[in-house]
């Protein structure tokens, strides 16, 4: 398989210290290490407490452009990273791919190039198909950012959901995490898979079979389908969303069925550990995979999440524009 | 699952004087049985008459088979929706008079069986209207259209003892595929009718000298080998307990022999039809032999029966399904496939006895205790603490099939007229007595 992240060229390494997290994009979670990862975490800390601020303004990125480029349709994602920029001091300019010469039939490549000559200083990208942002990186002068592509990767999710679990918890070493629900197209999951098991979580999926890709088993990871199983005495409980498209018959019977068998309530939370916390990286579907009282009750980090998003996203827009040429 | 039995004490019953045949370990002997509370509390050469004491009425069977009631894997009853051609009712009271103590039902009803209510509409009609116990056997797909899984778990709850797709095949290898891997997760009971649709085509008979000379359209053996050579792929991949609910060929019967040698979790059926006649009992036309799939040559029915002898083959259903006179007046390429048979299953099945080629317990067996392994049910077995579902027959006794004499709503039987040898003369379903 192929790195994930360029390494810095030898110029740049050679003229100054060798930087805590060395790379120019962002990928994926695969092929960081544990100490780049929370070296990563370390400086969200800092920028939680940047964004509580009444002046949230930064100059990091002074004088920098950053294209919020976005093939699939996005909310939170686009929105944390359009306020994480700015609060750097970055010009953000959101790409409306709906509008764009995409749907003239412009291929990835071209679209890449044109913008290229537009010399922005990092791209972040969400594309629908798995491995496109890398392609994408590999056309482009600038760093790029992995907002998500396809069923592969979305690093900053997995980042934002580690530093709400270390913030709550103090640690991830040791605990026990279940992922559950959709697995097989979840980038979300796989990202969270790599990361947690590389800061020394335990981690179980748990799904019906249909949603469990092939060779899960051999992934370092721990197989449930009976969720009641699978949940048992977990700290955290990481429930993934379900496409719509996917629960009338194709991967599941039913969203009635889903949610009797899959779907998290308090009934199945009871068997998780007294103090476990429950986790969605949303938009929900309330009432399918995570019911209403345990999405807003007690147990439920849903909003935190979002809110440590915004400061992952600083911490990693900061920590690669030491890169950035003239940095 | 519900219990005839519950509903009312029946009185104990002693059954003496008898010829117990054990489909699980093949051995006979004289002795007796003793029920009482639903089940088998005593049993073997020490039940006698003499034996019993008290108030208790006794049977003497006068050297009569005594073994468990027979378990039906196919049978259609058309609620809800084909009243007209079987209801619970009827259909209890045919195997009732038949010896069949179970019945599971398929689910091609009208709607068809693929939500949790409707197997629920049916436990109720069957402790209103059953004698027998009833299993509803659920839809695989949503409308048993083969595109979407039904909702295998909760209809699981609600009480259906396995899912099939009817008499259809699924024919989207990728419908089938999910569908297999997300039962496995809840050890469901997969039966599936295996023929590939398109190699069918509109056949309406076996393929072959004989459909050439009728001039019908022939459906081939291969039509379903190539669907059971895809299922038995599938059930490698995926895991998942399989049950080929009617298999008609030597084809198919090597591919099942080869599977269970795999390690499959696989068993097959066949129809007492295909086991009993063959492509020559059509001779003129006869719709009423006009059966899905196929009779076959004769080569092949020999060659079943040998799969039967073998153990190849685990069970043998009546594939029990009526069809109305319209559907079967009518030129044979249009009539309706299908025929009555709970009431001929035993006495067909032991034709085979009679001509010496299967022991009286290894068919038994195929009727019995197998289905019951098959779906995990208690009943099926001679064992003290069993339920005691049982039948008294006398394998010999004669008799010519009256279709109008039937219990079953419709009359078209492919043994009309026939002699058969060994009526039933007693049924009892949890102790007590459906059928003298």
């Amino acid at each position: 398989m192929q790195a994930a992240f360029a390494p810095i060229d030898a110029f740049m390494s050679s003229a100054r210290p060798k930087p805590l997290f060395p790379h120019r994009h962002l990928l994926g979670i695969e092929g960081l290490s544990r100490p780049e990862i929370e070296h990563l975490l370390d400086m969200a800390e800092e920028a939680v407490e940047v964004s509580r601020q009444v002046e949230k303004k930064r100059s990091i990125l002074r004088g920098r452009t950053q294209i919020n480029l976005f093939f699939e349709a996005s909310t939170r994602t686009q929105a944390s990273f359009e306020l994480a920029g700015k609060r750097l001091g970055a010009d953000v300019m959101n790409m409306a791919v709906a509008n764009s010469s995409v749907k003239k039939g412009e291929t990835l490549i071209d679209t890449a190039v044109t913008l290229n000559a537009m010399r922005p200083d990092i791209i972040i990208v969400r594309h629908h198909c798995s491995g496109a942002v890398d392609l994408l990186a590999k056309k482009v002068g600038c760093s790029v950012v992995n907002a998500g592509d396809g069923s592969h990767e979305h690093p900053t999710q997995a980042l934002l959901d580690a530093l709400t679990i270390r913030r709550r918890k103090g640690r991830i070493e040791g605990l026990t995490v279940a992922i559950c629900g959709d697995v097989a197209h979840s980038r979300v999951a796989r990202s969270n898979l790599i990361l947690l098991s590389a800061l020394g979580a335990r981690v179980r999926v748990v799904a019906p079979s249909t949603l469990l890709p092939t060779g899960i088993d051999r992934m370092g990871v721990e197989v449930f389908r009976d969720m009641k199983a699978g949940i048992a005495g977990a700290d955290i409980v990481m429930m993934l969303r379900l496409q719509r498209e996917r629960m009338d018959g194709a991967y599941v019977p039913s969203l009635k069925e889903y949610a009797r068998f899959h779907g998290l309530d308090d009934e199945k939370l009871k068997l998780a550990a007294p103090d476990a916390l429950v986790m969605h990286p949303g938009p929900i579907n309330r009432g399918v995979e995570i019911s209403t009282s345990v999405a807003d009750g007690p147990q439920s980090l849903i909003n935190e999440q979002v809110e440590m998003g915004v400061a992952v996203r600083m911490a990693v827009l900061e920590a690669l524009a030491q890169h950035l040429p003239n940095a | 699952m519900k219990d005839p039995g519950s509903r009312m004490a029946y009185a104990p019953i002693a059954l003496v004087n008898a010829r117990l045949v054990d489909p699980v370990s093949g051995q006979e002997g004289r002795g007796g049985v003793f029920v009482a509370d639903g089940q088998i509390k005593d049993l073997g050469a020490g039940v006698t008459r003499d034996a019993i004491s008290g108030d208790i009425r006794i049977v003497d069977c006068g050297g009569d088979v005594v073994s468990p009631g027979l378990i039906d894997m196919r049978v259609f009853v058309g609620e809800p929706g084909a009243e007209h051609r079987e209801t619970i009712a009827s259909a209890s009271r045919a195997a009732a008079a038949g010896g069949v103590t179970t019945i599971c039902v398929t689910p091609d009803t009208t709607p068809a069986i693929d939500d949790p209510a409707i197997v629920d509409f049916l436990m109720r009609r069957a402790r209103d209207n059953a004698q027998v116990r009833l299993l509803p056997v659920a839809a695989l797909t949503k409308g048993l259209h083969g595109r979407e899984i039904a909702e295998i778990g909760l209809l699981g709850e609600a009480g259906a003892a396995a899912f099939s797709n009817g008499r259809r095949s699924v024919r989207n290898a990728q419908v089938m595929r999910r569908a297999m891997t997300y039962a496995r997760d809840f050890d469901a009971l997969i039966m599936h009718v295996a023929q590939d649709e398109d190699l069918a085509g509109s056949g309406v008979m076996n393929a072959g000298e004989l459909a050439s000379r009728l001039g019908l359209t022939g459906i081939p053996p291969e039509a379903e080998a190539v669907m059971l050579d895809r299922d038995m792929r599938l059930v490698a991949m995926t895991g998942s307990r399989y049950h080929a609910e009617l298999i008609s060929t030597g084809l198919s019967l090597e591919i099942i022999s080869r599977a269970k040698k795999q390690g499959l979790k696989v068993s097959c059926g066949v129809s007492i039809n295909n086991l009993t006649l063959n492509e020559n009992d059509i001779g003129d036309y006869r719709t009423f032999l006009k059966l899905m799939p196929p009779l076959r040559h004769e080569d092949e029915r020999l060659v079943l029966v040998e799969g039967l002898a073998s153990g190849v083959i685990d069970v043998i259903v009546s594939d029990h399904d009526g069809q109305d006179v319209e559907a079967k007046r009518v030129p044979f390429a249009e009539a309706e496939a299908g025929a009555v048979g709970l009431e001929t299953l035993l006495a067909a099945g032991l034709r085979l006895v009679h001509a010496e080629q299967i022991s009286l317990p290894k068919l038994l067996r195929a009727m019995t205790s197998r289905p019951a392994e098959i779906l995990g049910l208690p009943q099926g077995r001679l064992a003290i603490g069993a339920p005691a579902d049982l039948i008294r027959f006398d394998p010999d006794e004669p008799f010519v099939v009256d279709p109008r004499t039937l219990h079953a709503i419709c009359k078209n039987t492919p043994f009309d007229e026939a002699r058969l040898q060994g009526r039933v003369k007693l049924t009892l379903v949890a102790g007590a007595p459906v059928h003298e």
